[in-house]
């Protein structure tokens, strides 16, 4: 892929300054007080501020470095558990009459509602967040996974048997490449979907965690300090789905060219 | 390999015009010796919204080694289930498909399929690609890997072995699927409708490899075609399906394809003998719609 830098790029570039320069504008006037729109510059102390002396107790990188463990560790056991019962439910109906009821049923609650079970049954520490983000992130990765298998043509998995491929062979060499572009974008969804549940997941008996530092913020008005924690959420979702997306672009390769 | 069968394949005709109903009960073998496939009363219907529709209807025929049959009918006649049954992907509801004497059950390799849209895989390059049969019967690699170089040359593709699949164009993209169902050497090759979705001139240079690589190898080739200059071009023998059901209705030896590769004739295109043959199977066709 080539970097083009169309007249797209500019648009966006002067997008994301007129918002600043909407933000700057606004604060300047003074119209607002600094709870309902902190300034600029006030965002940036209290960045620094938190960035160096902390915020009740840990930095801003242990309060990122919390949020982000947790949800890495969700989502690798999401990847290792997902991806393969998805693509065996495509591939086996009995395997998927089993766990599709399931995965359809829980899908559309809201993660709150079944938070307040998982708390009763894992206790309210570390065990019931990494649930709660874990069966976030399963649902998409699972869903997709099972449509990125069903919609195979049958010519491909035809043309492998003509060849004298195995079931397993199958499976291995047709399937499991040919749902990869499903798989991902399952993924890429997962990782979205488990980063808006972290909030929810850290309002509940958390210390640390930038979904705490913004709530617990909040309750104070520290509007600077929650300004600050959602934009820092932002560009680190946005970095998130960078990865992912690279990560896609180098292993499905041939994507959008077939 | 001895070439007699390829003598054996056509008898000089003088009476091209009158184009003889060669047996296709199955009686009398076209040409002498054991079938390679024997094709015994077979229907086939499915379940329509107003009940069984019959898509096959005894059928019958022989099809006998290094035979390059081409079967042409309107579309929807059928022969694209016929095709579908010879390689194992669906059952006949009635009658029986035997090869060697023994009836078939599902697909293996010994029956390779070449599709209409070539389901190559995207993951893997050119080379893994027409590797795939013998990588995955288990054949050791360096015995296979000098094979897939052989066929990768036979469809005149060396330089394009590392290249990725949608780098390819159609017709390229059509040569490795012969090459890949060809590397397993099976007793047949299955051809449906391969060329359909090629343009004109990538069309008939494919048809020209085809046409070559049956010559040289003698393999029996299956090749579905709605097609009746195509027919015509590639085929020793002819077989034309009527519409709804699909009920054999023509079984002829043609010689053009052989005349083009071994006597060299061009333009065999715009000789009396090919216009004649191609009016009488269009008038057969068209009656049919």
């Amino acid at each position: 892929m080539k970097k083009k830098w169309g007249i797209e790029r500019y648009l966006t570039i002067v997008t994301i300054l007129a918002v600043f320069g909407l933000w700057f504008g606004l604060t300047a006037t003074g119209a607002f007080s600094e709870t309902i729109i902190p300034s600029p510059a006030s965002v940036w102390e209290s960045f620094l501020d938190v960035a160096k002396d902390g915020y009740k107790g840990h930095t801003l990188l242990e309060h990122l470095g919390t949020s982000l463990e947790r949800l890495v560790i969700a989502y690798l056991l999401v990847v290792v558990t997902a991806v393969p019962l998805g693509l065996l439910s495509g591939y086996n109906s009995k395997i998927r009459a089993i766990l599709e009821p399931i995965v359809e049923f829980y899908r559309p609650l809201p993660p709150l509602a079944y938070y307040t079970i998982l708390v009763l049954w894992m206790g309210i520490d570390e065990s019931s967040k990494l649930a709660l983000l874990y069966l976030a992130g399963f649902a998409p990765v699972y869903i997709n996974c099972v449509s990125g298998v069903i919609r195979i043509k049958e010519d491909y998995i035809n043309g492998a048997k003509t060849l004298g491929a195995s079931k397993k062979q199958i499976f291995f060499y047709v399937i499991f490449p040919a749902a990869l572009t499903d798989v991902f974008t399952g993924l890429r969804t997962a990782l979205g979907v488990e980063y808006t549940t972290l909030v929810s997941a850290e309002m509940v008996a958390a210390t640390a965690g930038m979904g705490w530092l913004v709530l617990d913020a909040s309750n104070y008005l520290r509007s600077d300090v929650v300004f600050m924690g959602v934009i820092i959420m932002g560009i680190t979702g946005v970095l998130l789905d960078r990865i992912i997306r690279f990560v896609e672009h180098k292993v499905v390769h041939w994507k959008g060219r077939t | 390999m001895s070439d007699t069968w390829k003598e054996k394949l056509y008898e000089p005709s003088d009476e091209l015009i009158a184009v003889q109903n060669v047996n296709y009960e199955g009686q009398e073998p076209i040409i002498e010796g054991e079938e390679l496939i024997s094709i015994n009363n077979v229907d086939l219907s499915y379940t329509g919204k107003t009940g069984p529709i019959k898509a096959l209807e005894n059928i019958n025929f022989n099809i006998f080694p290094k035979e390059f049959i081409c079967v042409l009918g309107p579309s929807g006649c059928g022969k694209s289930t016929l095709l579908k049954i010879l390689a194992g992907f669906i059952s006949p509801t009635a009658g029986s498909v035997k090869l060697d004497g023994e009836e078939i059950h599902g697909t293996d390799w010994h029956r390779g399929v070449v599709f209409q849209h070539p389901p190559l895989y995207e993951w893997f390059s050119v080379r893994t690609n027409v590797a795939f049969g013998p990588k995955m019967r288990g054949v050791p690699k360096e015995e296979y890997e000098p094979l897939v170089e052989e066929y990768l040359k036979k469809v005149n593709l060396t330089e394009f072995a590392d290249k990725k699949i949608y780098e390819l164009s159609g017709g390229m993209k059509q040569r490795v699927s012969i090459a890949r169902a060809l590397i397993n050497d099976p007793e047949i090759l299955l051809m449906d409708e391969p060329f359909g979705a090629l343009d004109a001139l990538t069309r008939e240079s494919v048809q020209d490899l085809t046409r070559k690589i049956w010559w040289d190898t003698g393999k029996t080739i299956f090749f579905i075609t709605h097609d009746v200059e195509e027919a015509l071009l590639l085929a020793s023998r002819i077989i034309v399906l009527s519409k709804h059901p699909g009920r054999v209705i023509e079984d002829i030896q043609v010689n053009f394809s052989r005349q083009i590769v071994e006597d060299l004739v061009t333009d065999i295109k715009f000789s009396p003998e090919f216009y004649k043959y191609r009016e009488k199977l269009l008038r057969l066709i068209n009656s049919q719609e």
